[in-house]
This record gives structure tokens, sequence and C-alpha cells, in this order.
């Protein structure tokens, strides 16, 4: 749920690093990094061994022992009766298309901000970016009645909806500055040989947002995937909750089955870390987004 | 980049006219926005005036509701609470995330590996965060079993059925994710300086921590203010992971705005209330959010 922000750019290629040989404070470094690193790692590395070991040791050893035997039940369970499986469904069901329409949408309003003479078109994206860093409690109790009025509230429907109104204008900011990046000479050449504002936008911007579209797409991927407020606001019904919203129920279900509750946890964290491993890169240059350049 | 007055003629050709499909583009998500985005907030403003619990018409109140919640000790409370958190949280996460960012800046061995090792809690959600750290807190966990293995016995507690311990205990692990990314943030800072600087400063006698608080320090000023607006507006959002470790107990001990007001929204049904919860909260983060926004055009005009 982090805000997402706006620093400069990195610039180009920092100058690389001055000859001077540090061998002497080398190992300094490595004996205070190293050691900081293990203590920063080690609570995913416990939770993930507790996710593996099986309820009888947990219950004879205290969850802080050694483990002494292994087994999957505890995934089992979490997957099965824990609906995690169920959730992880309705997760998928939930990002896929809510990133796309974010997305797409976001391209749209970027595109006609960034290339068109719009009156007001600073103030309009200003303001779009606004919506995004309000604190969602103001949203909350009016959202959940909009989506009775509408008569989709308690549907994944909702939650897709929401999850694009309330991304979108992050999303409209960092496209436009992107789109505003492009040389005016390229859509101004495609324009002279007729193209229309409908094929520039398809056939040059967006093949060349293909970067930022990237980055921003991994970004939304784990926001939308790790949301609970939304979902516990749009959603009543404990069937259609997503991953993060089962979780916690999964918690109040099964609470010394720590074994259960570590493997729920770590089936709620591996898709995002998933992403995060895959799109390493395109995470961080999209958190770093926002810049003009 | 030109201002938008006087283009030059060029862009002018190409921006001028506006063609339909081209206003369809911007009107579809500029609606989608208004609709689930400023029409509701503009509503929390109308019901923070009202009593409702959600069924007939809203009875207009007034400004009750505010006088209400500053009798309110749970709410003072959940206020101070969210300083405590403004601060300790901010704090923390920036002095952790700076002194990162400035031991893993420059590329050497093992860099790389440290880095993804500190910004990986980034990518779990914060209920997650909450429930990896839950299992860490219980009575006979890691934290209670390592303070009893170095003989500190006497420090062991219940971290967080504990009204003395429990707000700390959930920042720890709120913080324990931000660092990764504030490290991220000054990182990308700590490129865009200009390296030179630092070496004339070296070659001039200039010691680690001068040519940090006099060379560096002053050219992360843009960082700063973003970090800052952003760790505040995080801090008065923060829902999520108090929800999953402690949600808001014992005794409101680790209650914040947000979870007071999701619990009278949605808990109780008291809307107007609720609503009224967050307005506050909304006028805590204006300052805020305009700081970031200040920031944003800049960089617009850049």
């Amino acid at each position: 749920m982090s805000t997402a922000t706006l620093t400069p750019a990195p610039a180009k290629a920092s100058s690389p690093p001055p000859a001077k040989p540090k061998r002497r404070r080398g190992w300094v470094f490595h004996a205070v990094m190293a050691p900081l690193t293990l203590l920063w790692v080690a609570p995913m590395v416990f939770v993930v061994v507790l996710a593996f070991r099986s309820f009888d040791d947990i219950a004879a050893n205290g969850t802080a022992a050694w483990p002494v035997s292994f087994g999957l039940e505890g995934f089992r369970e979490a997957l099965g009766r824990g609906t995690m499986g169920r959730a992880l469904w309705t997760s998928v069901q939930v990002t896929v298309p809510a990133v796309i329409l974010s997305l797409l949408l976001a391209s749209w309003a970027a595109y006609a901000l960034a290339r068109f003479h719009i009156p007001g078109r600073r103030a309009i994206l200003l303001t779009m970016l606004a919506g995004n860093l309000l604190p969602p409690q103001i949203l909350l109790i009016p959202v959940s009645r909009v989506m009775e009025s509408l008569g989709i509230y308690d549907t994944l429907f909702a939650l897709v909806t929401i999850h694009v109104g309330f991304g979108l204008g992050f999303y409209t900011f960092v496209l436009h500055g992107f789109m505003r990046s492009i040389p005016e000479e390229l859509t101004e050449a495609a324009r002279i040989d007729g193209a229309g504002p409908v094929q520039i936008y398809a056939r040059i911007i967006m093949p060349l947002c293909r970067p930022s579209l990237a980055a921003l797409g991994a970004l939304a991927t784990t926001w939308i995937f790790n949301d609970l407020i939304w979902a516990i606001t749009v959603l009543r019904t404990e069937a259609k909750l997503p991953v993060t919203a089962a979780l916690l129920n999964l918690q109040g279900g099964y609470v010394s089955n720590w074994n259960v509750v570590a493997a729920a946890s770590v089936i709620a964290a591996v898709p995002t870390a998933i992403v995060f491993f895959t799109f390493q890169r395109h995470f961080v240059s999209g958190l770093l987004m926002g810049s003009n350049k | 980049m030109t201002s938008v007055t006087a283009p030059p003629r060029r862009r002018r050709a190409g921006l001028r006219a506006v063609p339909k499909v081209v206003w369809l583009f911007l009107l579809i998500p500029a609606l989608v926005e208004v609709g689930m985005v400023f029409w509701p907030a503009v509503n929390s403003f109308y019901l923070s005036l009202t009593e409702w619990n959600g069924l007939g018409a809203a009875q207009p109140v007034g400004l009750d509701n505010f006088k209400n919640l500053f009798a309110d000790e749970i709410f003072r409370g959940a206020l101070w609470n969210n300083v405590i958190w403004a601060v300790g949280f901010g704090g923390l996460s920036v002095l952790g995330g700076l002194a990162l960012a400035v031991a893993l800046n420059r590329p050497r061995r093992g860099v790389g590996l440290y880095r993804s090792a500190i910004y990986l809690p980034m990518v779990f959600s914060l209920a997650v965060t909450g429930l990896f750290w839950r299992v860490q807190y219980q009575p006979d966990g890691t934290i209670n079993t390592l303070l009893g293995a170095i003989g500190l016995e006497s420090v062991e507690r219940q971290w967080l059925a504990d009204p003395d311990t429990a707000l700390y205990a959930v920042l720890i692990a709120a913080v324990w994710r931000q660092v990764g990314y504030v490290m991220v943030l000054y990182l990308a800072g700590l490129k865009s300086t200009d390296p030179t600087l630092d070496d004339a400063a070296a070659v001039d006698g200039a010691g680690a921590w001068q040519r940090f608080r006099f060379v560096t320090w002053p050219q992360l000023r843009g960082v700063n203010t973003v970090v800052f607006a952003v760790t505040v507006i995080d801090s008065l959002r923060t829902f999520d992971i108090v929800w999953a470790m402690t949600q808001g107990g014992p005794y409101h001990s680790s209650e914040l705005l947000s979870t007071y007001m999701f619990q009278q929204g949605f808990t109780f049904l008291n809307l107007g209330y609720a609503s009224a919860i967050a307005v506050v909260i909304f006028v805590l983060a204006l300052i805020f959010i305009i700081t970031y926004l200040v920031r944003a055009t800049k960089e617009e005009i850049a």
C-alpha cells in the first residue's frame, strides 16, 4: 500500500568508481553487512521453515525450536480447507483485469493530456494525481454505498472497478511524463502521412511506452494483489475474498496451527515475490518513476 | 519544457485541434476517477455532518460528530498513537534506509545481493508482513526464545498482547518492510549527486562524515522532501498491518485513526462518526499531499 513516489531519475550511469582499491576496508563492510542482511531475511526464512514443519513437531517443541520433522500438511491444509487455493484464483481474477484496465485507461488519459492542447491540462493532471494520494479512509464508506447503488456490491467486478479508479491518477501521471519525452517529430511525421490520433496512439505512442508500461505493470500487480482494505470494504461473502483478506480469516480459524498460518502467508507472499524477481529491474525503476525522463 | 502559453509554432500545430476521439480518451478515465474517488470523497464530507447507520436517511447533526470526537478518549489515543507512528515509522525507516543507501551506494562485490535482500520485504503485502511478525512475537516465538538464550528472560513478554508494547511491536514490523523502499529512493538520489564533489572534498581531507554532512546531504534535498511527504502520507494511511497483527488492541493500545475509523464504520455502522474520523485523517494528510503535488509540478516543468 505504499504511496508511489516521484524522484529524480537516476543519472545516466554513475561515473566508474575511482580506481583506488579499498581492500583494507572491504572486510569491515562485509563484516557489518553480511550479519545485518542475515538478520533482515531471518524472519522470512523462519516462516518458510515453520510452514514446512509438522503440527506435532511444533506442538511438542514450540515454534522457535530446531525443526525435527518436515511435511507438507501445512500447505495442504491452507490450500484446501483454509481456502487459500480458491483465494489465489480470486486474486488472479481481480489483479489481471484491474492491472490491464488501469494501464489502458491511464494511457488514454495520458495520451490526451500529453499530446493535445486540452485546456487546463496541467490542472487536470494534478487533480488526477491528487485523487491517488487521498487517504482511502475518506472513500471507504461512500465507495461501499456507490457499489451498492450500482448493484455490484460484493462482486469481484466492484473490486476491479475501485482498484482501477483509485490507481488511475498515478498511472496517468507517470505515463504522461513518459509520453511527453517522446519526440514530437515522430508523431508529427505520422500525422503528415495521414495517421489519425487513434493510429498514432496505437502504432507509435504505445509501443514506445513499453518500458514504462512494464514498470507500472509490475508495480500495479503487487499493489492490487497485496490490497486488503478495498477487498474488505466492497466484499462481504467469505468465499469471494482474495488472498490477503482470506489470509486474515484463516489466521482466526487456525489460532494455534502455526504451520498452517505460516504456510498460508508463504502462499500469499510467493506470487509477489515471483513478480519481484522476474521484473526486479522494472520494479525498482517503477518505484522511481514519475520523473520527466 | 516549453510553457503552454507560448509554444513554438510547430508544437502548436500538433496540439491545437483536439479531435473528438481524444476527448473520449480523456473523459472515460476521468469519469471513472470522479465516480470512484472524487464523488465518494465529497460524500464523506457530507456524511461527517450526519448521523447514519446505513438504513433510511442520514440525519444532519452539524458538527456534533467532531465535538464528540475530541471528547472521545479512544479517538485521542488513536490520534496520539498516529503521532508516535508517524515519528517512529518515519524516523526509523528514513534513518535505516538512508544509512543502508549510503553503505550500499558504491558498486562492489556483494552489493547487489545485500540490496535485494533488504528490499525484498517491500513486495510482501502489509498483511503478510504482519503475519510473518506475529509468528516471531508469539509467546514461544523467536524473539522470546532469543531473549531467553542470552539471559534476558525478564524482558520476555507477550509482545502483541501487552498494551505497553503492542504498538511498537507492530511498528517494528512495518519499519522492516519500509526500510528497503526508502533505501531505493535514497539510492536513486545518491546516483544523481555529483561524485566529483565528493572526490574533491576527499582530496581536501574531509572525513567520511563531513563529506556526507556537507557535500552529499545538501544534494539530497529533493529526495528528502519526497521521502518525508510519502512517509507521512503512508503513516496516516496505515491500516493493514495493524489490522493483521492486533486489530488496534489490546484495549485500543495500538489503535490508529484508520483502524478506529474502520471499526466505527464497518463494525458498529456509525457511518457519520466514522466519516468524521476520515475527514480528520484527510485534513492531516492534506498538507503533505500538497507538498508532494508541488514537487510533482516542479518535475513536470523541469
